[in-house]
C-alpha cells in the first residue's frame, strides 16, 4: 500500500513538472495540460465551434489514449465494456464541459492555475469540492447509472485508431478541417514533446487511476487519501516547475487564460464536480476509462466536445453575463438526473 | 455474506461494500470486474480491519 501511495505521489509530481515544460515550450499559460481546454481546442477542428482562434488537434490527448490504452493492453487491463446510461453520460459529458468552460479548466487545470499562483483556482476548488459533496449526498441514497457489460472488442478499439487518424491530421493538417485562425495556431509546445507528454501522463494514469475528482469524493464518502496524493502531487510538481520556470504569477487578475468573477468560477466547478461524480470520474478519468476499452466514457468524451461546441458558439465560456442563467439551468438537470437514477 | 459489484463505476463497488459491512458480518465475498475497483475494494476493506484474501476478481474479507 505504501508503494501505491509512493507511485501516485511520484506520479503526480511527474505530470506536475511536465506540465510546466509544456508551458515553457510553448503551451498557454498554466495550460501543460488540460483535457476539457484540449478536447475543446480538438473540436474547434472539426468546427464544431466558431472560436476559430482556439481550433487545433492537441497531440496530448493523442499521447493521454496512446499512453494509457499501451498500459491498459499490456497489463491485460483492456476490456470492452459499455451500456451503463450512455445518453445520460454524454449528457453529462456536455454538463461537465460547459461548467468547466465557465471557470475556463477542468478540473486537472485547475490545480495548474493554483500552482501557477491563480488565486481564482481558490473559487474553482471550493466549488469543486461544493460540487463533489453534493453528488456524494446523492451516492449515498443510492445514485447509480447501473452496470455495464461486455461489448464487442471493435467498439473499444475505436478510440486509439482515431487517435491514430489525428495524429496523421496533426502532422499533415489537411484543409478541410480548421488549423487556427489567419493561419496562426493556438499557442502550444512541439507536437512531438506535446504528444510524449501525452503518453507519460497517460501511462502514470492509468496505472495509479490518478482523478482529480476521486480525491475528494473518496476523502467524504470513505475517509480515503490514496487519491487525492496524486492531486497534491500535480500541485507541488506544477508549482516548482512553474517557479524555476518565472511562469509563478500569484494574484487573481491578468492570470493567462482565466476571468476573476468569483461566483462563475464558483458555480462553474459546481456544476463540473457534481457532473463528475455522477460520472463516477474527472474528464482525465474519463479519457483514461475510455483507452482501456469503456465504451460509455468513450460516449462521455463525445459529449464533453459537444458541450465545449455548445458552450462556445452560444457564448458560455468565461465570465459572460450568459452563463449564470445557463449554470442554473445545468444544475437543474444534475439534481433531476441525480434523483432519478436509482439503484 | 457475497455482493456482485461487477459493471458499476466509480465508487459504487467501494460504497456497496461499505452497504454491506453495517451489519458488521465476521465475513464477506465481494465480487469486482476490474482492477481498479479490486484494489479500492480491497483498501476499503483492510481499513476496516478486515484480513483479505483475493482470487481473481472475487476478494474474500475475514475479521
Amino acid at each position: 500500500m505504501k508503494n501505491k501511495k509512493l507511485m501516485i505521489a511520484l506520479g503526480g509530481l511527474i505530470i506536475g513538472i511536465l506540465s510546466g515544460v509544456l508551458v515553457k515550450y510553448g503551451n498557454p499559460g498554466n495550460m501543460g495540460v488540460c483535457i476539457a481546454c484540449f478536447l475543446r481546442d480538438i473540436s474547434g477542428s472539426f468546427g464544431l465551434h466558431s472560436a476559430s482562434k482556439l481550433a487545433y488537434v492537441r497531440p496530448e490527448i493523442i499521447g493521454i489514449v496512446f499512453g494509457a490504452f499501451g498500459a491498459a493492453y499490456i497489463t491485460k487491463e483492456f476490456n470492452v465494456k459499455g451500456g451503463s446510461a450512455p445518453f445520460i453520460r454524454f449528457l453529462l459529458g456536455m454538463t461537465v464541459m460547459i461548467g468547466a468552460l465557465a471557470f475556463l479548466g477542468c478540473p486537472l487545470r485547475m490545480i495548474l492555475r493554483l500552482a501557477g499562483g491563480d488565486l481564482n483556482g481558490i473559487l474553482g476548488i471550493l466549488g469543486f469540492a461544493t460540487g463533489i459533496i453534493i453528488g456524494v449526498f446523492f451516492l449515498n441514497k443510492g445514485f447509480s447509472l447501473r452496470r455495464n457489460y461486455n461489448q464487442a472488442k471493435a467498439g473499444g478499439l475505436m478510440l486509439p485508431v482515431i487517435m491514430v487518424a489525428l495524429l496523421a491530421m496533426v502532422m499533415i493538417q489537411p484543409v478541410f478541417m480548421i488549423w487556427g485562425a489567419d493561419g496562426n495556431l493556438p499557442a502550444h509546445a512541439p507536437i512531438f514533446l506535446s504528444l510524449g507528454v501525452g503518453v507519460v501522463a497517460g501511462v502514470i494514469a492509468q496505472r495509479t487511476r490518478l482523478c482529480m475528482v476521486g480525491g475528494i469524493r473518496d476523502i467524504a464518502l470513505f475517509r480515503d487519501y490514496y487519491l487525492i496524493i496524486g492531486f497534491i502531487g500535480i500541485f507541488l510538481g506544477a508549482l516548482v516547475s512553474n517557479l524555476v520556470f518565472g511562469n509563478f504569477h500569484m494574484g487573481f487578475e491578468g492570470q493567462p487564460a482565466a476571468h476573476s468573477v468569483w461566483y462563475v468560477n464558483f458555480f462553474g466547478m459546481l456544476v463540473a464536480g457534481w457532473g463528475s461524480v455522477l460520472l463516477g470520474g474527472c474528464p482525465l478519468r474519463q479519457l483514461i476509462l475510455s483507452s482501456e476499452g469503456n465504451v460509455d466514457s468513450s460516449v462521455t468524451i463525445m459529449g464533453l466536445m459537444m458541450g465545449a461546441g455548445l458552450a462556445h458558439n452560444l457564448g458560455l465560456v468565461g465570465a459572460s453575463e450568459r452563463v449564470v442563467p445557463a449554470l442554473c439551468v445545468l444544475a437543474i438537470f444534475l439534481l433531476f438526473v441525480s434523483i432519478i437514477n436509482r439503484d | 455474506m457475497r455482493i456482485d459489484t461487477s459493471g458499476l463505476s466509480c465508487p459504487e463497488p467501494v460504497l456497496k461494500t461499505k452497504k454491506a459491512l453495517k451489519d458488521k458480518p465476521a465475513y464477506i465475498e465481494v465480487i469486482v470486474d476490474n482492477t481498479a475497483a479490486l484494489q479500492n475494494v480491497s483498501r476499503f476493506l483492510k481499513s476496516q480491519k478486515y484480513e483479505i484474501t483475493t482470487e481473481d476478481f472475487l476478494i474474500k474479507g475475514s475479521k
